[in-house]
């Protein structure tokens, strides 16, 4: 490989070293997970830990079968902790998520079943009762300067209020049994082939779009990465991502309601990353003030955090009621609520505002998941199962300060 | 006090009686101020005389507790940053307010983004580099975050930033108290460039070597009022008496000089 003569604009100063090659890559990794960017290293090594103990006390734990059912576990709450990773990317909290997404399961049993109003309607309906809340949240924090803390609280147990109203004297309502709803929540799996299908898409895009980038970058004279690196990471994406469908394809295959929230997953981390509302998302994190004097309009990225947050766990719980084919007085209580925030968090969504990834929520859930599944397979009893959950969050927060003082000192912020 | 020339370009922006009051603060009160295009207003006063102050009413951050502002003739309200910005008012802040979590590039297209639903990344680095070098940035990777680089570095990319849109008129609140000899004046002829290109320029500096080599006119805060409006050509002992307020005068000095010079 021959020298530019001219270096590229962006390789002009001396005093950086580039990463360059395959070692530089993993080099450049470790300096940056010890400046205290952790990314999602954390959480992978955590995950192996759990996943070791748990298979080593019950093997039945890795059984393409249990994990499809965690799978199907993990959806409902993880779609309320991407929620959650919106409002935690601006500092914000939401801590109403869980009795938000009981009035939205609530919401599908008064009208689906009790009124008949047609599902879509429904669904749709619930949708917007959260977006309305989100909306009144918004207007306390950006009107009153009320902390979204004080706000979501008294929205918890409001909330909480309205679905016991709604629910009546009788307390719960079953979904029928034999319907598209339930079993989309209990049954429905992806075909093999199009999970297999849907598999090798991550790594194409990957590659394509890298490639697109790279020719676009050495056009404006831009250093660009090596096309072998790409490909090595399209390749170990695909071959990684085979691996599990393999695995879960092995007992029932990949639910739909997993697809389901994978996707809304993707499309979230596209809209952080690649859009003008993500990127003002993070400013207004990182610094609200500095994100206003830019001209971007602060009230506007609150609403629609808050918006988006309380939709999401509505959806949530449209999710769970078609999981458990009811609608409860105990749908969104217990620990629904820190399960979510826990997720985003331990998936590596920072407390302390502006930076948060869409794949927080699910690899958090995971972890969550896991470990509520592995102890239920151990027989022990909820109570054991929340003082551990709540170590565990209690280890992610510390992880996410230590790192931020960690990046503090590292001028990475 | 000198009379200042008059100015000929068009005016842009015209001041009259804003006033400015933070509780019992009055941090502006009655503060009168023009600017024309192709024109470079320095803006002078002592730590508090209420330049920024001043500036943030400009940029639409502070909302004035009295007075009217006028721009190319008609009355506006700077009612939000965002309305300063997209009337062509740009303005380096002192204390710079960029997002430490966000890179060089981000920050300096923060609000502006190239296609908004896509983001047009490539496109982004190539005009921020552009706008770098145009400084003489000395910055080594436009893709850290800001919290990475030094006080100047990060001067260098707020100023970088009031050039994106290409406004009408560059507000710069001490533009150059962090930077190098080599920024410092390619900031200078940064400020020469945007004067001729027919921009109005308003730039705070405790620096009187860089008011003059710049300024055409030298306007006075104290106390957050006006108190005159030179020339470079000024005196040293016209200037510092008007930012200090001491009590001896122009007058008071020319006198004693001439008796000097009769000896
Ligand atoms: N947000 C605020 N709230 C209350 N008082 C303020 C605020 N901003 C400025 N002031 C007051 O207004 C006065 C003018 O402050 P300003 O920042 O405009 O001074 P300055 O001329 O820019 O000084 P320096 O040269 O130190 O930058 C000061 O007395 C300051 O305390
Ligand atoms: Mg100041």
């Amino acid at each position: 490989m021959s020298e530019p003569k001219k270096p590229t604009l962006d390789r002009a100063d001396a005093r950086v070293t580039h990463a360059s090659g395959i070692g530089g890559t993993i080099s450049a990794f470790i300096d940056q997970v010890k400046s205290g960017d952790l990314g999602a290293l954390p959480v992978i090594v955590g995950l192996v830990i759990i996943w070791t103990v748990f298979t080593i006390l019950n093997p039945i734990f890795l059984s393409p079968n249990n994990l499809v059912n965690m799978l199907f576990d993990c959806s409902t709450t993880g779609v309320i902790a991407l929620g959650i990773v919106c409002v935690l990317m601006l500092g914000e909290i939401d801590l109403s998520v869980g009795s938000m997404s009981g009035v939205g399961s609530t919401i599908i049993g008064v009208l689906w079943v009790n009124a008949g109003v047609p599902l879509p309607l429904a669904i749709l309906a619930a949708i917007i009762a959260g977006a309305i809340i989100g909306s009144i949240y918004a207007t306390l924090r950006n009107r009153l300067g009320m902390p979204s803390f004080v706000s979501t609280l008294s929205g918890l147990l409001a909330l909480l209020g309205l679905q016991l109203y709604l629910l009546g004297a009788t307390g719960s309502i079953n979904l029928p049994y034999s319907s598209n709803m339930v079993n989309f929540g209990q049954l429905l799996i992806m075909p093999a082939v199009v999970s297999y299908a849907l598999c090798l898409l991550p790594g194409l895009v990957m590659l394509v779009v890298g490639l697109q980038t790279n020719a676009k970058r050495r056009a404006a004279n831009l250093s660009a990465g090596s096309s072998t690196g790409l490909a090595i990471k399209a390749a170990l994406t695909t071959i990684g991502l085979v691996g599990v469908i393999f695995y879960l394809n092995l007992g029932r295959g990949v639910p739909w309601m997993f697809a389901l929230f994978v996707a809304l997953v993707l499309i979230m981390n596209y809209a952080f990353t690649r859009t003008q509302w993500g990127r003002s998302m993070k400013a207004v994190g990182g610094n609200a003030e500095a994100a206003r004097r830019a001209g971007i309009n602060v009230r506007g990225i609150y609403v629609s955090a808050f918006v988006l947050c309380s939709s999401f766990a509505a959806l949530g719980g449209v999710m769970s009621s078609a999981r458990l084919a009811s609608a409860s007085q105990q749908a969104g209580t217990g620990d629904v609520n820190l399960n979510a925030i826990a997720a985003a968090v331990i998936g590596g969504t920072s407390l302390f505002g502006g930076r948060g990834t869409a794949f927080s929520a699910l690899l958090g859930i995971i972890v969550i998941q896991s470990i509520a599944n592995g102890l239920t397979l151990l027989n022990l009893s909820s109570s054991l199962r929340y003082m551990i959950t709540g170590g565990v969050l209690a280890i992610a927060v510390i992880v996410d300060s230590l790192a931020r003082q960690s990046r503090v000192s590292h001028g990475r912020a | 006090m000198t009379t200042a020339k008059t100015p000929t370009g068009e005016l842009l922006l015209s001041l009259r009686g804003i006033s400015k009051n933070f509780g019992a603060v009055s941090a502006l009160t009655d503060i009168e101020l023009d600017v024309h295009a192709g024109e470079v207003v320095a803006l002078v006063g002592d730590n508090g005389a209420g330049k920024s102050t001043l500036v943030k009413v400009l940029a639409g951050v502070h909302q004035p507790t009295s007075g009217n502002i006028s721009y190319r003739g008609k009355p506006v309200s700077l009612s939000s940053p965002a309305a300063a910005l997209e009337l062509g008012i740009a303005t380096v802040f002192q204390d710079l307010a960029l997002c430490e979590n966000l890179d060089v590039v981000a920050n300096i297209f923060l609000g502006q983004e190239l296609n908004p639903f896509r983001l047009d990344e490539v496109a982004m680095e190539v005009r921020a580099w552009t706008l770098l070098n145009e400084l003489a940035a000395r910055i080594p990777s436009v893709r850290e975050p800001i919290a990475s680089l030094s006080g100047g570095q990060r001067q260098t990319v707020a100023i970088a930033r009031s050039l994106l849109l290409n406004p009408q008129i560059i507000m710069l609140d001490e533009p150059t108290a962090a930077l190098g000899v080599a920024q410092t004046a390619e900031v200078l002829n940064l400020v020469e460039r945007v004067r001729d290109k027919g921009l109005g320029v308003i730039m705070i500096s405790h620096n009187m070597a860089d008011v003059r080599a710049v300024a055409d006119r030298i306007v006075v805060l104290r106390l957050g009022r006006n108190n005159g409006v030179f020339t470079p050509e000024a005196s040293n002992q016209e200037l510092v008496g008007a930012i200090t307020g001491a009590t001896d005068n122009a007058v008071s000095r020319r006198e004693s000089r001439i008796a000097e010079e009769a000896l």
